[in-house]
């Protein structure tokens, strides 16, 4: 568990020093729901349109921080220092899922707000417990997908662009889940509950993902 | 005396294009291999398969008794790697990522601190690498090097930023001490500097040896000619 802490204390040290990802993130989601409230031309979005706004800026805004999860380390050398030392290499992807998950948590404090503000009909007072459980589950998803794909992608010349394209069509699953759980949430009428179903597909998501992800994960950073 | 490295017609190849091949060679433990030859020749690319950082494409590797890739979990840790990126983040303080580096290796925070000192970088080490000249750099990444106090240690032109007195300085952390000597691979582009320090010398060019044997019995204009 002290290398699990070192890895995080390290990525979160940088991200506090540097701000590369959070800052880029929350301005990049802003700007979609600014986007979103002149390009549908009507005043406020709820039910289905509502969660599918949310559910693909939040994937939108989070390709930002799978495009940076491993630059420095793939710039500066921290990749090789990581290899040399004698330690299970999981815990690098741990690590990297946790900090993902931290950066999106802090993107949400300002970006559902922000939804809520500029484009959501209801309010999300009542719904607040089950858009966070929604969220968490989602963002780990994310996290686990973007934690093993930018480790792939951090590595070849185009690596803005495959980083995004393996790991959407790998979210799709979760866009789908998240989607179908925000809709009764951000309904008009009021909110609804959550659809059991919608949820397990998400919680089996990523726990398949998860284990899936620390399976191949050693072998992935092997020359 | 035990064989901290031997090689068997080590080859590695990019796609096409062959780095290393036909390397054969045993180091006895504690001694100085010193590699020399162009850029390009092959000798960062040896380094990091010693480091376990690169698969041999072809023949054996063993080092420290472990044979590579298939037992690189052996040897990771035993050995210490000063290459041209000196693996430390930018945006940390050297001791910041010293202590990181530390809590990898298992190493006690106290060492970061001692050896920062050792490489006179005690008044800077809460600075960011990022305002450190390239002399300071390389001083930062020999203690990383040697933080774990390797086995071996692969040093890639080692004094390459240093002024003369930072060379000076480092020389004790990357020799070893008199009872306990490093097992060292050094490259160099030095033919008399590299030849006083080694106890074996390598000559590569286009990835194939040219040149190996006893650094006695090998002369500064034989490492000459490799570069013409």
């Amino acid at each position: 568990m002290s290398v699990l802490a070192a890895l995080l204390r390290k990525e979160l040290r940088l991200e506090l020093r540097t701000f590369e990802s959070v800052p880029g993130m929350v301005l990049f989601s802003l700007t979609i729901f600014v986007v979103f409230h002149f390009g549908l031309d009507r005043a406020s979005v709820e039910g289905d349109l509502a969660a599918g706004i949310l559910v693909v800026t939040l994937l939108f805004a989070g390709m930002l921080g799978l495009n940076r999860l491993y630059v420095a380390d793939e710039e500066q050398g921290g990749f090789d220092g990581f290899l040399l030392a004698p330690v299970d290499r999981t815990w690098l992807f741990v690590a990297k899922a946790i900090a993902l998950f931290a950066y999106l948590v802090a993107l949400e404090i300002v970006m559902v707000p922000a939804f809520a503000l500029l484009l959501l009909e209801p309010g999300l007072g009542q719904a607040l417990p089950e858009l966070a459980l929604v969220l968490a589950l989602t963002n780990a998803g994310f996290a686990i997908i973007a934690a093993l794909v930018g480790a792939i992608a951090v590595r070849t010349r185009a690596r803005d662009l495959l980083g995004p394209l393996i790991a959407l069509p790998l979210l799709v699953p979760v866009v789908i889940a998240a989607a179908g759980l925000l809709e009764p949430l951000l309904r008009e009428t009021g909110a609804g509950g959550l659809d059991a179903k919608w949820l397990a597909i998400l919680g089996l998501y990523d726990l398949v993902f998860g284990l899936l992800s620390v399976a191949v994960f050693d072998p992935l950073l092997e020359d | 005396m035990t064989t901290a490295i031997e090689l068997a017609d080590l080859g590695r190849a990019y796609g096409e294009r062959v780095a290393l091949a036909g390397v054969s060679l045993t180091l006895p433990a504690g001694s100085t291999l010193v590699v020399f030859g162009p850029n390009g020749a092959g000798k960062s690319t040896l380094l990091r398969i010693l480091a376990t950082l690169l698969r041999p494409t072809t023949g054996t590797v063993r080092v420290l008794g472990g044979e590579l890739p298939r037992e690189a979990w052996k040897v990771r840790g035993r050995v210490g790697l000063l290459g041209h990126e000196p693996m430390l983040y930018r945006e940390l303080s050297a001791r910041e990522n010293l202590r990181y580096h530390a809590r990898l290796h298992g190493v006690a925070a106290e060492r970061v601190d001692e050896l920062l000192d050792a490489v006179g970088l005690g008044a800077r080490a809460g600075d960011p690498i990022s305002t450190y000249s390239r002399g300071m750099v390389q001083r930062a990444a020999a203690a990383r090097a040697v933080l774990h106090d390797p086995e071996l240690l692969l040093l890639d032109e080692p004094r390459a930023n240093l002024d003369p007195a930072a060379a000076e300085a480092l020389e004790p952390l990357l020799t070893g001490t008199t009872e306990r000597p490093r097992t060292r691979v050094v490259t160099s582009h030095d033919p008399a500097g590299g030849l006083a320090e080694a106890d074996v010398a390598l000559g590569l060019r286009d990835g194939r040896p040219v040149l190996l044997g006893p650094a006695a019995d090998v002369t500064v204009e034989q490492i000459g000619a490799l570069y013409r």
